[in-house]
């Protein structure tokens, strides 16, 4: 036997089961009804179950991006300060929520899916708790032994076999949903961590956003250094001459012109390809 | 005949299509028994495209039972053996 007809068969060795259990084939279309009525409602939890998981994915995703704009912002502001090594681990954490988002988008789309079945599902076993309702009621008020009996038969195997159907695509979603429970779980503390958001967290490292302040603050004060050095040579021309070199070596190192001027052109180019990044996220 | 895809509900198929299907059947048939994973799946693919182009969706408050019941493409040739083995797993 083929296997379409082999899990046809299956379906219908189901109903006939339930059909030879009782006595009085009425009892079984009011046994079959509740158990209809049983599984509706099982349908929609389901719906909700997936749509509760869908918004949360939704959630990340958007929490995933925001993190990988902040972070880009984060490395753009360390390159522009010269601390190349805070801005390499912002894009590092940076990519790394870029790859998530990236897997999240694969599971969203399967949830959506998911969901878009079991409304249908639902809708189909809805109508079909109709039908058979105002079946039964025909069949049982009509109840002559033989004829009853066929009939039966045929409403029962039909919608004993809409049921299975659908007891197995609410059993997949569960299936579907519990696996991703798991790994939002795990993003969820991997979020709250702050990781995937700030490059100045601790990840086994200084903290980050303390050596940036701390640049900033450092450059704020070696600017100061130079000026009051320049005022300081400008004034007492002669008098100071025997200390004037040693201040003046750290102060030609910290020089603000050059080294800004070469850190300008890397962060044009990170720029670029950071652009050229989040194109291809928009087309994707 | 009917014929239903499993979470997607019932197709009523002309008898003149039934030779073109039960070649599909056949070929769908031999791979579950060879085993083989690839000629499974692109064997349920055309079945399924088959029913669904020559097929007409019947209402959805039709009772009636199908001849024929098909896993859908995201089956497994492991889903299907144990949906087989084990006529406990039909739920409803």
């Amino acid at each position: 036997m083929s296997l379409a007809r082999r899990i046809a068969a299956l379906f219908r060795a189901k109903a006939h089961r339930v059909l030879d259990s009782a006595e009085d084939p009425r009892e079984v279309l009011d046994y079959s009804y509740s158990r209809q009525l049983e599984l509706l409602n099982q349908v929609r939890r389901g719906v909700a179950d997936v749509a509760t998981s869908r918004k949360r994915v939704e959630l990340q995703l958007s929490q995933l991006r925001e993190s990988a704009a902040r972070l880009e912002e984060q490395a753009r502001q360390a390159l522009s300060l010269g601390k190349e090594e805070i801005a390499r681990q912002a894009l590092t954490r940076r990519a790394t929520a870029l790859s998530r988002a990236d897997e999240l988008q694969g599971q969203y789309a399967s949830l959506q899916e998911e969901e878009n079945r079991l409304t249908a599902a639902s809708r189909r076993l809805q109508a079909k708790v109709e039908a058979f309702r105002t079946h039964k009621e025909v069949i049982k008020a009509t109840y002559t032994t033989a004829e009853a009996h066929t009939r039966i038969s045929e409403s029962v195997t039909g919608l004993s076999e809409e049921m299975g159907d659908v007891g197995l695509a609410v059993q997949r979603a569960e299936d579907r949903t519990a696996q991703l429970q798991a790994r939002a779980g795990a993003l969820d503390e991997l979020l709250a961590s702050g990781v995937l958001e700030d490059a100045t967290l601790p990840a086994g490292r200084d903290d980050l956003q303390a050596q940036l302040e701390g640049a900033v603050a450092g450059g704020d004060i070696d600017e100061q250094l130079d000026r009051m050095k320049r005022e300081l040579h400008a004034a007492p021309a002669s008098a100071a001459l025997p200390t004037a070199p040693t201040p003046s070596a750290p102060a030609a190192e910290s020089t603000p012109s050059a080294p800004s001027a070469e850190s300008t052109s890397p962060v044009l180019s990170t720029e670029s390809t950071a652009g050229e990044r989040r194109d291809q996220e928009g087309t994707s | 005949m009917i014929v239903r895809i499993l979470g997607e509900g019932q197709l009523d198929i002309a008898d003149q299509h039934l030779d073109e299907l039960n070649a599909l059947d056949d070929r769908l048939q031999a791979a579950v028994d060879a085993g083989d994973t690839e000629a499974f799946t692109g064997a349920l693919q055309a079945l399924l495209d088959s029913v669904r182009r020559l097929g007409t969706p019947l209402p959805e408050d039709t009772l009636a039972a199908s001849e024929l019941v098909l896993p859908d493409e995201d089956t497994t040739l492991e889903q299907v053996r144990s949906l087989l083995a084990e006529e406990g797993l039909i739920p409803g």
